[in-house]
């Protein structure tokens, strides 16, 4: 099969707001996803993750702007938490979702099979859900969201919590649903999974601050960044944070080239190029930022 | 010799006919942080709890300041589990009262300043990630020499987790010792040693470097992917999606450029990352056959 080209059926947010009462859960954002592509939705905890994935699936409805979605039967969706059935087995899970789509039996047998193999599952079909570890019951929940084949799969936190061998057996079902051409978005608090993405939408208090390929992300990344053993003194102190044992220092009025014919450093601590970990932090470390300088005054809209 | 916080000499645990941890040797430093990964299943939890004195060990020696683990012990650790472990009904100040409580040392506990604007609010109703710092703050209040952490930050955003991290590394440089299960490779970074566990036994043990060695996985690179993939599953070769490429664990070049037949694909080596290497590692025999 050839890839379509990006954004070719028009799937994704447009300018998309959504209340909760007076809160702003979701405020003008706007996400394009593709077939055969992975997008990823990354944030923190309260950043608006959950409500973009239940409005792009049609489980819940927007305020303002406009999602374009495939048919409801042709969306596989996958709430945070699982969405199984505790006390059915793992086959009847899988087969009570086979029969809700109408999928023959046969060939329903052989996908749920095909499935359950390749997630290290086939030994458990006769366990109940209930009685799964986190891992095998996300993966359970993988699967029922994409038995039925959909063209747009919508996973909220498939693997968080999940250990890193389970993890790779999610990522095995996800790539193979992208090989063949199914437009996936994940929400994930990994980055090095959202690595693999094809498109990242980083979200903080229900906007979007970072949009675009992981590259692209990076590559928009505003200062520089440096590594130093200890957390430097002061104010360079509230810009920085722990990585890898040591401390990123993240320096916002140097421009992307550094302090080149200053004469002298601007920052103590030895350059160090960013990735999306770090392109992410800066974003969200910036928002906090700006907010203490806002203090407490008008930030409309958006309430944590 | 920096002075041993907690030492388990080949320890094994049994429920009924199940080993859940095989003769595990595991040794915990004052000032290092000792991170302990292994899938869903592997032990880490069972371990922890035997450190924690709340399972007899069915073989083997545990040791925890130097004596059996016990009530006493207990007080000098400071445990987070997975679940939190707070009282969902209770206000943060109120369970920290609590443990103050618990831990002998009176009934009032001061509220920082951060939780202030939480004061009035039940556990149960506060974002994900201040629950998190409540149960860290619980924890630590009575300056443990002993720190026993289990995946104390899944599900938090990157900032959140470096300051996680810079509170651990805060009691470790003040001289406690920290055991930590996590699930994120990237912290092991964070850890001075790792200590990989795989059905109940100890795999691998070292720094991360130490455990990568020199282990290479094979790199796909073709368009479209989708012909590649299908190309290495008819094989049984496990692929991951990274970016617009394939990554093939424990597949050399060469059987992969076989498996790929008349594709139009480059195929490459790099370094393995600490993950691949974790799963190379922890995948049982059976599963790594049925795989390829």
């Amino acid at each position: 099969m050839s890839s379509p080209p990006v954004g070719a059926e028009g799937w994704g947010a447009t300018g998309v707001c959504v209340r909760y009462g007076k809160r702003l859960a979701l405020d003008q954002v706007t996400f394009p996803i593709s077939s055969g592509q992975m997008s990823a939705v990354v944030g923190g905890d309260g950043a608006g993750r959950t409500t973009l994935l239940r409005c792009l699936s049609g489980a819940m409805a927007v305020s303002e702007g406009v999602v374009r979605r495939p048919a409801q039967r042709q969306i596989g969706y996958l709430p945070a938490g699982s969405g199984t059935y505790p006390d059915l087995t793992v086959a009847e899970n899988l087969a009570f979702r086979a029969a809700a789509y109408q999928i023959p039996a046969a060939e329903a047998d052989e996908r749920i099979v095909g499935y359950l193999n390749r997630a290290g599952l086939l030994a458990v079909r006769d366990r109940l859900a209930g009685r799964l570890s986190g891992g095998m019951r996300q993966k359970l929940g993988v699967i029922a969201a994409m038995l039925h084949r959909p063209a747009l799969l919508v996973l909220d936190e498939p693997t968080t919590g999940v250990d890193p061998v389970s993890r790779a057996d999610l990522w095995s079902l996800i790539a193979h649903a992208t090989a063949e051409g199914v437009a996936v978005v994940i929400a994930t608090s990994y980055l090095d999974e959202a690595e693999r993405a094809s498109r990242v939408l980083v979200l903080d208090a229900g906007r979007a601050i970072g949009a675009g390929t992981p590259g692209q992300i990076v590559a928009a990344m505003p200062g520089r960044l440096r590594a130093s053993d200890a957390r430097p003194e002061g104010a360079a102190g509230l810009r920085s944070w722990r990585r890898d044992g040591g401390w990123r220092v993240w320096d916002p009025d140097e421009g992307p080239a550094g302090p080149r014919g200053s004469g002298q450093a601007a920052g103590s601590g030895r350059p160090v190029d960013p990735d999306l970990q770090d392109a992410v932090t800066v974003a969200i470390l910036a928002r906090e930022l700006a907010g203490r300088e806002e203090q407490p005054a008008a930030r409309k809209g958006v309430q944590r | 010799m920096t002075e041993t916080l907690a030492e388990c000499v080949a320890v094994s645990r049994r429920f009924g006919r199940f080993v859940a941890v095989a003769e595990v040797d595991l040794i915990l430093r004052r000032g290092e942080v000792v991170g302990l990964l292994g899938a869903n299943g592997a032990g880490k939890t069972t371990l922890i709890r035997m450190l924690l004195g709340l399972l007899p060990a069915s073989a083997g020696v545990v040791q925890v300041f130097g004596g059996s683990p016990s009530r006493q012990a207990r007080r000098r650790i400071g445990y987070v589990p997975q679940s939190l472990g707070l009282y969902d009904d209770l206000t943060a100040g109120e369970n920290l009262a609590f443990s103050a409580a618990v831990f002998g040392r009176g009934t009032q506990a001061s509220l920082p300043d951060w939780l202030r604007p939480y004061a009035r609010v039940p556990v149960g109703g506060l974002p994900l990630g201040v629950q998190r710092r409540v149960a860290f703050h619980e924890a630590l209040e009575h300056r443990p020499e002993l720190l026993i952490l289990d995946e104390p930050t899944s599900g938090v955003d990157p900032l959140a987790r470096a300051r996680l991290w810079d509170t651990i590394a805060g009691a470790v440089g003040a001289g406690a010792g920290a055991l930590v299960t996590t699930h994120y490779m990237d912290e092991a970074g964070e850890c001075d040693r790792l200590v990989i566990m795989a059905e109940g036994r100890v795999v691998a043990m070292g720094t991360a470097r130490e455990i990568t060695g020199d282990a290479q996985v094979s790199v796909v690179e073709a368009d479209p992917l989708a012909a590649a993939y299908g190309a290495l599953e008819a094989a049984g070769f496990p692929a991951a999606l990274a970016g617009r490429t394939l990554r093939v664990p424990a597949v050399s070049p060469a059987d992969v450029r076989r498996a790929l037949g008349s594709l139009a694909a480059r195929v490459s080596e790099a370094p393995v990352t600490l993950e691949e290497r974790f799963f190379q590692l922890t995948v049982s025999d059976n599963r790594a056959q049925a795989a390829g």
